[in-house]
Order: structure tokens, then C-alpha cells, then sequence
């Protein structure tokens, strides 16, 4: 029973605290799984990471399902998961809700357009650091040629993303490892 | 019908989302706005500036929102299940039985391939949100706010939600006169 409680606790906090996202909220899932609770060694933790980092989906819920798994079952998977998503998710559907509730408010309207810069920017920003970052494990023309053959298969054939990122994914499997 | 969509639409951005939550954005915009049209690019870009505001996964907030927005309740869990439990799932399992798969060089080749094509997505709606933003505040304040955007967040290192919460502020409060770009 103290461990469910622990594993809410340990996971609630990174939840509400953790701003950017899952991959923000490493340091301070690490924090209570390693320095506060002692669940994992540093090394333990940074294996998980590097697995769940290997893996496809949200960072956060895999660690928090794997974590909770191992320290109490399947209930403490649940119970981890659920405090990692449901109080930021329903504060997300609450504001939302009384957004839409005014979305023909010009108030709203020019939210909606003041903030569309700093949406752009920040997924601009983002496509860079994926650039770089792929720049650097796999070398700058590895980079620019997946990339562009990716753009032309998506923008321009319009092949849903689905089969490009899997034809990436047997490329990289047999001659990028 | 709408639940099964949903299922599947979250399925695929969970599975192909690699490099975490937020590489999953253009993953999700392509199947709700573009493919089984949920929603515009408008409400879409709403949505994520609430998420990137709000502490949290993005991922699953968006994927929660979205599937309450298209189906209730049960769609909000049919969207956060079908993207989180299959990644989770395959977690345990390797992580479990063989400890060191992250090791394997073929699966850090897969996630390297897969980096620069999440990255094109990513530029593509930068290109998208660009655009929209000319058409309604003109060339000069969407270059205006892009730039401060990209001074405040990339090299202030100023937490993206601070400036959100700013421009929620500034358009909440301000008289309804004529439209107007917003100072920052």
C-alpha cells in the first residue's frame, strides 16, 4: 500500500512540475526514483533511459509504466501512469473547454493569432535541434539525404508519414547501425 | 467508428514517435487535421500552445484533449491508451527480459534514421504556422513576434510557457479596438 502511494507521489510531482514535456521531466523523474525513493541506482536509471530513449512514444509514460511495473506490478504501472497524465491532462480539457466556450470572442480570435508566431518558432527551433542532432550521430549528408528524400515522399507524393518513418526505420536497421 | 479511428490514429503516433512526446506533434497534426479532419490548423495550433503552457507530457495532453473534443470521455481514454500502452508494454518486455537491446547498434540506427524525417515534419509546419500567420497579421508583425519569439525562448533561454501565458495575457486584456499586433 506505501509503495502505491510512493509511486503516486514520485510520479504526481514530475507531472505537475515538468514543463516542455515528457523529456523535460527526466531530471526530475530521476530525482525521485533514484536520489528520494532509492528505487534504482544512477546506472540502473540511466539504462532504463537509455531504452526508453531507443523506443518510440512519449519518454515519460515509459518510464513511468516500467518503473511502476517493477516496484509493484501491474497496479503500480497503472497507478505511476495515472499520475503522470491525468492532473495535467485535466487541467488541458478544463482550460480548453472555456476556451471554446468563447472561441467566437474576439478576445479569442486574437489569442489565436498573436500566438501563432511563437508556435512557429518553437517547432522551427525544434526541427533544428533534430537536424543537428542527426547531424551529429549519423554525419550531415546521412542527414540531408534522408531528409530530403523524406520531404519529397511526404510533401510532394503525399505518402502518409506512417510508411516513411518505417522505410527509415529498416533503412537505419541495416546501414546505419 | 470515431473510437476506432481515434485508436488507430494514436496508435501510429505513439509508435512512430520517436525521440519522445513532443517529436509526435507533426505526427498528430498529419492524422487529425489532415487525415481524418477533427479539427483546423487553427484550433490544432490552440491546442498546442495550451500544451506547451500547461506542465506535463505533451503527447498524452494532446491526445487526451483531442480525444475528449472528438468522443467524450471514452475517447479521451481510447486516444491516451492507444498512445501510451504499446510503447509502455514493449518496455517491460525488453527491459525485462534482455537488458541491454539499447546497446544493439541496428536499433540506435533505426532511431538515427528516423531523427532527420521527424525533423522535416517539423519544418513543414513551421512553414504551415509561418503562413497563417502572415495572412492574418501581416508580413511585419509575424516577422516582429517570430523574432522576439526566437530572442526570448532559443537565446534568453526564457521558458516557452512564460512567453504563451504573456501573449494570452496581453490578448485577453487588451481593449477590443482595431486589429493590431501585439507588443511584447
Amino acid at each position: 500500500m506505501i509503495t502505491y502511494w510512493q509511486l503516486f507521489i514520485a510520479f504526481f510531482i514530475p507531472g505537475v512540475l515538468g514543463y516542455g514535456g515528457g523529456p523535460a521531466s527526466i531530471p526530475l523523474v530521476e530525482q525521485e526514483v533514484v536520489d528520494r525513493f532509492e528505487w534504482m541506482t544512477i546506472n540502473e536509471f540511466s539504462e532504463m533511459l537509455a531504452m526508453a530513449n531507443a523506443l518510440p512514444g512519449p519518454i515519460a509514460t515509459k518510464m513511468a509504466g516500467f518503473i511502476g511495473f517493477q516496484q509493484a506490478g501491474v497496479i503500480g504501472s497503472l497507478i505511476a501512469v495515472f499520475a503522470t497524465v491525468v492532473p495535467s491532462l485535466l487541467l488541458m480539457i478544463l482550460l480548453l473547454r472555456l476556451l471554446m466556450k468563447y472561441k467566437d470572442s474576439p478576445k479569442v480570435k486574437r489569442l489565436t493569432m498573436f500566438i501563432r508566431p511563437t508556435i512557429a518558432t518553437l517547432l522551427g527551433v525544434m526541427a533544428f535541434q533534430f537536424f543537428q542532432t542527426a547531424s551529429a550521430d549519423s554525419g550531415f549528408l546521412t542527414m540531408s539525404s534522408i531528409g530530403l528524400i523524406s520531404f519529397i515522399l511526404m510533401e510532394r507524393l503525399r505518402i502518409h508519414p506512417a510508411f516513411v518513418i518505417l522505410a527509415a526505420l529498416v533503412f537505419g536497421a541495416l546501414f546505419l547501425g | 467508428m470515431n473510437q476506432w479511428h481515434l485508436c488507430l490514429a494514436f496508435f501510429r503516433v505513439g509508435i512512430l514517435g520517436y525521440g519522445g512526446g513532443p517529436s509526435s506533434i507533426p505526427l498528430v497534426q498529419k492524422e487529425v487535421v489532415s487525415k481524418y479532419k477533427w479539427m483546423d490548423n487553427e484550433e490544432f495550433g490552440n491546442i498546442l500552445a495550451l500544451a506547451n503552457a500547461l506542465p506535463g507530457p505533451i503527447a498524452t495532453k494532446m491526445a487526451g484533449y483531442i480525444g475528449y473534443r472528438v468522443a467524450g470521455v471514452l475517447g479521451m481514454l481510447t486516444a491516451v491508451l492507444a498512445t501510451i500502452v504499446p510503447t509502455i508494454f514493449l518496455m517491460v518486455i525488453l527491459l525485462t527480459f534482455l537488458t541491454s537491446a539499447s546497446d544493439a547498434r541496428w536499433v540506435n540506427g533505426m532511431t538515427e534514421a528516423v531523427v532527420p524525417v521527424v525533423g522535416v515534419m517539423l519544418a513543414v509546419l513551421t512553414y504551415d504556422f509561418l503562413k497563417k500567420a502572415k495572412a492574418d497579421l501581416g508580413w511585419f508583425w509575424m516577422i516582429v513576434l517570430a523574432i522576439v519569439s526566437l530572442v526570448v525562448t532559443a537565446f534568453l533561454g526564457i521558458h516557452p510557457a512564460i512567453m504563451i501565458v504573456g501573449l494570452f495575457i496581453v490578448a485577453i486584456f487588451k481593449p477590443d479596438s482595431k486589429k493590431q499586433g501585439g507588443s511584447s
